[in-house]
């Protein structure tokens, strides 16, 4: 079972915009919440799709991140400091300007959603730097009319971040720690079981570490539940032109290297070669 | 003012060219402007059957360069030419077919294929460094440089560029050879065969272990060799590598290259090829030079 897109396609007008830096947030250690004010790159953003943000000129290649939320003019998106690229992004202060092409990609097929299912029960399972996306994503289905189960992977408790914005919209919010620091001990997988087995959701989205994603796509082929992943992948051009973002997949029964920036980087968790 | 270039019997509006590989097979950047702004295209490399390409991480970066180990991934000389050729054919560009083989035979076969399907040039690849019967066995000796070359020129009935590797001790012989043996054109260069390491998990980054370098770091090495061949020959060249700027595009052209390709670049600026068409412009009148043409070859040597 897939949800279509069918009723709700737009094309979206993709182009390199010059976004004025409105706020930066340091939300943990090494990660940063940057808030943008341009609206033509706003307007083009849904949740799942990404910005390929250009990290000072002596770097080649963009950094593509994820969207985390958008508010009329306003785009924000969280990072963590992983190289030179993002470190240099990190110490941008308000006022500055990014040069950002976006937004990119396929997102997560929500909306279609109401269609569907006006007051659709999803799961939204997230691990880490992959949990941003997902509140773009869960805020847009509640705002549907849906509702929202969240389940957030961390670390540990120094790594836990962004709970709050989940608490104010979802039914019910399921923090994990690996060491068992803050919430469950464990992954973010053992609670998803246990709802999936209760039953009565019409869909999980998951973003974050791979061997997740694998687990959460395993669980849900198990339970009969539709999946959407997020997938992330080193880029280069981040329209689908350089081939670089390979992804193995087999879609309608044909196998292919689908490119994750482009046929991404939400997929159907079904369609993956895992 | 003019921009236009007679190349191998073909005429470009104007010297820019999307390298191949870079570009896909046009429809991505179309989304950011005509195509028909652009002198050329050279599409995606084709190999005779589909192919994959490589696992990931196909990509690493460097200072001012990036690793590729893309594998050659494209749907195949036949759906090249059914799915992707009308659309390119809706602009008012040079469409040059990129291709690579396993064994001479199959670069033959492409060649009478794409010339029969109308693209307007066959590039031959034998250079490519990702993939273990992607041309480059071919592209390292001046003798099967020719061989490659004769059999191609047999069966295309468009013009033929070679595009040689730089991972060779002597450009000139290989330029030579090519020239000899019937090709058109040359063009230069490809990537320079290259590896990074993760030093936390002492791994190559690239799935593939070694990739291609390009981008600004690769420019300074292909003005030599665009140079270097361009002494060697008498046939036009069409020089890339790590060409960004206006700037950069003069450097190549004083060279000796008549055409040059923009790439990398991309990644970085889709635009970077349409804002040096437009400085090219404002480049000859500014320097009263009445066609860029007139600069290829027109560097002064110490």
């Amino acid at each position: 079972m897939k949800i279509n897109i069918s009723y709700y396609i737009i094309t979206f007008m993709t182009d390199v915009h010059i976004c004025k830096i409105e706020s930066k947030i340091k939300l943990i250690d090494d990660v940063y919440l940057i808030t943008v004010d341009n609206e033509n790159l706003a307007e083009n953003a849904r949740p799942g799709r990404f910005l390929h943000i250009k990290c000072g000129s002596e770097r080649l290649l963009r950094r593509p991140i994820s969207i985390f939320n958008t508010e009329n003019s306003k785009t924000s998106f969280v990072f963590d400091i992983r190289g030179d690229g993002t470190r240099w992004l990190s110490e941008r202060i308000p006022g500055e300007s990014l040069d950002i092409l976006g937004s990119l990609g396929n997102g997560f097929d929500i909306c279609g959603l109401n269609k569907l299912n006006r007051d659709a029960k999803v799961i939204v399972v997230g691990g880490g730097l992959g949990i941003p996306p997902l509140f773009y994503a869960a805020n847009d289905i509640v705002s549907r009319g849906g509702r929202v189960t969240s389940i957030l992977g961390f670390r540990d408790k120094k790594k836990v971040m962004l709970e709050h914005f989940f608490a104010k919209i979802c039914d019910e919010v399921t923090i994990t720690t690996e060491d068992g620091s803050l919430g469950i001990l464990g992954l973010a997988t053992k609670p998803l079981e246990r709802l999936l087995i209760n039953g009565g959701f019409d869909t999980v989205l998951s973003c974050g570490p791979l061997p997740m994603l694998k687990s959460v796509a395993a669980l849900c082929a198990e339970h009969n539940t539709p999946c959407l992943v997020s997938l992330e992948e080193r880029m280069a051009c981040g329209v689908g032109a350089c081939l670089v973002c390979a992804c193995a997949t087999k879609i309608d029964g044909i196998q292919d290297m689908s490119r994750v920036c482009a046929d991404g980087p939400v997929f159907h968790a079904s369609d993956i070669i895992w | 003012m003019s921009l236009s270039v007679d190349f191998a019997g073909i005429t470009f509006k104007n010297p820019i060219v999307a390298a191949s590989g870079t570009f896909g097979f046009g429809r991505e950047y179309a989304e950011f402007y005509d195509l028909s702004k652009l002198g050329g295209i050279c599409v995606k490399g084709l190999t005779l059957e589909p192919r994959l390409g490589n696992d990931p991480p196909r990509i690493a970066q460097s200072p001012m360069g990036i690793l590729n180990s893309v594998g050659l991934q494209n749907p195949g000389v036949d759906a090249f030419i059914q799915n992707e050729l009308p659309f390119l054919r809706e602009y008012h560009t040079v469409v040059i077919a990129n291709i690579s083989g396993n064994t001479i035979g199959e670069y033959a076969s492409m060649a009478q294929k794409l010339s029969e399907a109308g693209v307007d040039i066959i590039e031959v690849n034998v250079s490519c460094p990702n993939v273990k019967d992607g041309g480059i066995a071919f592209g390292t000796s001046p003798d099967s440089v020719a061989s490659v070359t004769e059999a191609v020129v047999r069966k295309a009935t468009v013009p033929v560029i070679l595009k040689l590797s730089p991972n060779v001790t002597d450009i000139a012989n290989i330029a030579k050879a090519a020239e000899s043996a019937g090709a058109d054109a040359l063009s230069l260069i490809n990537t320079l065969i290259g590896m990074r390491i993760d030093t936390k998990t002492r791994k190559p980054i690239l799935k593939n272990n070694i990739g291609g370098l390009s981008g600004p770091a690769v420019f300074p090495i292909a003005v030599r060799m665009v140079w270097q061949a361009a002494a060697a020959v008498k046939i036009p060249i069409l020089g890339m590598g790590g060409v960004v700027t206006l700037n950069d595009t003069i450097e190549m052209m004083l060279a000796g290259a008549s055409l040059v390709g923009v790439g990398t670049a991309c990644f970085d600026d889709p635009y970077a090829p349409v804002k040096i068409i437009d400085g090219l412009l404002e480049y000859l009148s500014l320097n009263k030079i009445d066609s860029i043409k007139d600069i290829t070859g027109k560097v002064i040597l110490n």
